[in-house]
């Protein structure tokens, strides 16, 4: 048999997001990551919401459903729980999976069911044509507040730790090399794994992570954090994070004294999120954005424990048959 | 006298009852629900036919000495065929005064009343709202007033057990629990027997309780307050292997039963809501069958989850009462929409908004039926019976897998929490169930039907070549495509509802219990069958002309439905709502009067108010 290739993954549907869509190459992504992980076609299961980013599913030849609004975590930990040998991958965005559906994410996070969640994080409501979002900068203005937003963003990193997540990832989507390498990396993870994928809206909020993403900026403005590796970023390569007191700094090796040994080295495994919260925080111009795999521990899944609980009582069982169950007890006979 | 003499004495004294109802009432902490439920698996023991009602506030520990905070717990038991708890108490055993405040009405004149006389000093009365005590104003003349000291000969009997005053006080419902058993002639086995069990752990507290208990028996041997000591003889029941069960007991096993059969996995989302719980609480038990239980974050995850399963493979259900169905709404129409097995438990209760949680109601019908956007057609169904909850549970489960539609089963709280005995099942006298998948890869589509039934074949995440893609947007026919063009919205809403309503090619004619034409028709639907039927079951043995037609299955309904209409001189239907089925009925039967007779106070239908009603509408 042929090895499946990107093509394979391709459903026979037009594919109808705005030109320069941002949701392209994440989709194109998706499609050439899945062929790497070798897993059978069959066992992939993209499961979504609503919203822009919620038509994924149909997109993919894969098993998908696109659910309600929000709910998607639910419906994914339930195909989950019916068949963990499924691969299943959660598609959802910034309203998605935090307005109406914070509640499910949070307690998916929590309870650390083996699915991937693609959080596609534009900062705006596309499909309800531009409102506000729970991640829209304070200030933006849009139609359903044109006098600017005087809600407190979301950070989407901080309700993953919150919620004890065992994994947090951050990409762009002018970045598909790196998407397919985090995307992989997530499905190896055992547990949610969280990638956050800043995504452009073209029509409602166009350019919005332009100062991490624009050419011109990125390599002073983005930190591809690598476990085990310093902490390292810049044109030159030479612009570094240490910690003063309980603070990130940016410094320059060769500067002030400054030498590599005193940059930050990133662990992505250390179970103490504290460090880990405080790169997924950064955002320029006074920092670089953290990309990469920011967070990786390891926790029990919600769906071994399931199982083996239920292994435990099958091998202890007191009732082979239901009819065993119905006839235990307190009986008697009228003859 | 010895204790012989005595025993001759009293078997001399022994009166032979057909049946009776014993309450027993008291504070929610006084153990009333344990006390009741004792008294009524030894009766099931003995071979009684019987049921239950408790009735409890939704407080835990609602404020003590307060009418409001008042549990009971009613049971009727006889050698006859029992098919209510019963109207009113012949022996009501009360813990306080505020107990028998409550109950005042709900016990029969000349009947016993037992009241823990301890419990009445002024302050006691002054709680319950007595400005003097209605055990010594005439109140209760003519009545068998026991008057037991019952913390007092408690605390007297547990002297030397070392236990604590809390501990001591808490097993006080024993002693009633002893005096009652005493009265009706029962065995303490069975009771000595569960708290052996219950307190394993805690030998001196299985002591405590079983010496109280036995204090109890002897206190009222001893007494001359009680004349003479009642028996129920064994119930002329069908031949065959009886146990006591619960609705949500029954329901679960349903549920079990049909996953066996099925070869499914069974998979239940569920958020705990009174009173459907226990169903989520049976069902976790049962680990070793494959079962998965997963408590959700809420009611929404609960039956998203279920769906999740279900479009996985498993056999999907997800539990609730009202407000938790309201919240489950939407999503039921994307298992509409993907044409998805689930099965949704409503055990309903009082509303609107939380209305009375732990009263019972018929008031959901209106919302299983049309509580969705869009128009979104459900099977619906509803148990009639604590134990044939199990055989509803089954059909709900058969029906969804074959035909590959949600179906809504109601119950409701007082067929949830009641009991009746039940001649035990096999799952193999169950009929087949053949779940609805395919695995041939040849041109598959997802939206491809049976001709007959109308259902699609599922293909199951995992199964090679199948992959495809369901969704809430309007499916394209056949294909299952996204789909915006009119004409295929029009027909795929009316496959749809063609689906539903050729269920009704699959479901039994509907019976009709009495005469089968005549004067008068009654129509009841769900948990009203017992009160209904003892009531038209009286009437036509005292040569009234008289039926009952009780609906289990509300949509579609069965196919002889308009035939038993025809034959009737007048239909009256009876539900405990404003009258939400006689509505249902007269769109669907528009050349038939329908008279309504309805209840809202969160109890069943009293056989009494029944039989007057009836009485009158043959009177005209």
């Amino acid at each position: 048999m042929q090895a499946p290739t990107h093509k394979d993954f391709s459903s026979d549907q037009e594919v109808r997001w705005c030109p320069g869509c941002g949701d392209y190459a994440i989709l194109r992504a998706i499609q050439k990551a899945l062929p790497q992980l070798e897993r059978k076609k069959e066992d992939f299961v993209f499961i979504s919401g609503i919203g822009c980013s919620s038509r994924f599913p149909y997109y993919m030849n894969t098993y998908g459903f696109h659910t309600i609004h929000g709910r998607a975590p639910a419906f994914a930990t339930g195909v989950k729980l019916a068949n963990p040998n499924l691969s299943v991958w959660q598609i959802t965005g910034d309203g998605d999976a935090l307005a109406i559906g914070g509640n499910h994410f949070i307690h998916a996070l929590r309870r650390n069911v083996n699915i991937n969640i693609l959080l596609f994080n534009n900062e705006i409501y596309g499909l309800t044509k531009g409102q506000f979002s729970p991640t829209s900068q304070k200030g933006l203005q849009t139609k359903s507040n044109p006098h600017g937003t005087t809600d407190e963003p979301f950070i989407p990193s901080d309700l993953a730790i919150g919620a004890q997540g065992t994994f947090f990832a951050r990409v762009v989507d002018t970045n598909p090399k790196l998407m397919q390498e985090i995307f992989t990396q997530a499905e190896a993870h055992k547990g949610t794994s969280l990638v956050e994928i800043l995504q452009n809206c073209v029509i409602f909020n166009d350019k919005t992570f332009a100062d991490i993403t624009a050419k011109e900026v990125k390599l002073d403005n983005q930190i591809v954090l690598e476990d085990g590796k310093p902490m390292l970023f810049g044109k030159e390569g030479n612009k570094g994070l240490r910690l003063n007191g309980f603070k990130l700094e940016v410094v320059t090796v060769g500067e002030d004294g400054v030498t590599e040994d005193n940059i930050l080295v990133h662990n992505a495994t250390e179970q103490d999120p504290t460090l880990h919260a405080m790169l997924a925080r950064m955002r320029p111009p006074a920092f670089p954005a953290a990309l990469g795999i920011i967070r990786k521990v390891k926790r029990h899944t919600y769906d071994e424990g399931v199982i083996a609980q239920i292994k435990k009582e099958q091998k202890d069982a007191q009732f082979n048959t239901v009819d065993d169950l119905l006839n235990a007890g307190d009986t008697w006979e009228i003859g | 006298m010895n204790s012989l003499e005595r025993k001759m004495e009293r078997d001399s004294k022994v009166v032979d009852l057909e049946k009776v109802v014993i309450k027993f009432a008291g504070d929610s902490g006084d153990g009333m629900q344990l006390t009741g439920t004792q008294f009524t698996d030894t009766s099931a023991l003995l071979g009684n036919d019987l049921a239950t009602f408790p009735d409890f506030p939704a407080e835990i520990r609602a404020p003590q000495g307060t009418v409001a905070g008042i549990s009971g717990f009613q049971v009727h038991i006889g050698k006859i065929d029992i098919n209510t708890p019963g109207d009113i108490a012949d022996v009501l055993v009360v813990m306080n005064p505020a107990a028998l405040k409550a109950n005042k009405d709900w016990v029969k004149k000349g009947g016993t009343i037992i009241a823990n006389i301890d419990s009445f000093s002024k302050r006691d009365l002054e709680k319950a709202g007595y400005e003097q005590s209605p055990l010594e104003d005439n109140s209760f003349q003519g009545y068998n007033l026991v008057e037991a000291p019952i913390t007092s000969l408690t605390r007297e009997a547990l002297k030397d057990s070392g236990l604590d005053g809390k501990s001591i006080s808490r097993s006080k419902n024993m002693f009633a629990l002893g005096i009652v058993y005493w009265m009706f002639n029962r065995p303490m086995q069975q009771t000595e027997n569960f708290l052996k069990k219950k307190f394993f752990k805690k030998p001196n507290l299985v002591k405590a309780n079983i010496k109280v208990l036995h204090a109890g028996y002897h206190f009222a041997e001893t007494i001359e307050a009680l004349p003479s000591s009642y028996t129920v003889l064994p119930a002329n029941l069908k031949k065959g292997t009886y146990r006591n069960i619960m609705g949500n007991q029954a329901m679960a096993w349903g549920f079990l039963a049909a996953a066996e059969r099925a070869n499914k996995e069974l998979f239940l989302g569920s958020y705990p809501i009174t009173p459907a719980s226990d169903i989520l609480h049976e069902l976790a038990k049962h680990k070793n069958f494959g079962v998965k239980t997963f408590q959700a974050e809420d009611e929404i995850a609960g039956i998203c989850a279920a769906i999740g399963s279900s479009f996985a493979g498993n056999l999907a259900i997800t539990t609730t009462s009202g407000p938790g169905f309201a919240l489950k709404g939407e999503a039921l129409g994307l298992a509409i929409m993907a044409e998805l097995p689930l099965v949704v438990v409503d055990v309903q209760r009082g509303g609107p908004s939380t209305g009375l949680p732990t009263k019972t109601e018929q008031s959901d019908l209106m919302q299983a039926l049309y509580g969705r956007n869009g128009e979104s057609p459900a099977v619906v169904i509803a148990a009639s019976t604590p134990a044939n909850c199990f055989d509803w549970a089954y059909m709900a489960s058969k029906i969804t897998l074959e035909h590959n539609t949600p179906v809504v089963l109601l119950s409701d709280g007082f067929l949830g929490n009641g009991a009746e005995p039940w001649r035990i099942k096999s799952t193999h006298d169950m009929p087949e169930i053949k779940a609805n998948i395919t695995t041939a890869t040849e041109d598959y589509q997802p939206y491809m039907r049976d001709e007959k039934t109308l259902a699609r074949s599922l293909a199951i995440p995992g199964t090679k070549g199948l992959e495809h893609r369901l969704g809430g947007l309007e499916k394209e026919d056949v294909s299952g495509n996204v789909s915006y063009d009119p004409e295929n919205h029009q027909k795929m809403c009316n496959l749809r509802a063609e689906k539903v309503a050729r269920v009704t090619n699959h479901i039994p004619k509907q019976e009709v219990y009495g005469k089968q034409e005549g004067d008068l028709l009654v129509i009841g639907w769900g948990g009203t069958f017992g009160h209904l039927y003892s009531t038209v079951d009286a009437l036509e043995r005292a040569g009234y002309s008289i039926g009952l037609c009780q609906f289990n299955y509300i949509n579609p309904l069965p196919k002889n439905t308009t035939d038993i209409l025809a034959k009737y001189k007048k239909i009256v239907v009876c539900e405990l709502n404003s009258g939400q089925f006689a509505n249902y009925l007269r769109m669907n039967f528009q050349e038939y009067h329908f008279e309504k007779y309805n209840k809202i106070q969160g109890f069943p239908f009293t056989t009494t108010e029944l039989e007057e009603h009836f009485k009158s509408l043959l009177k005209k």
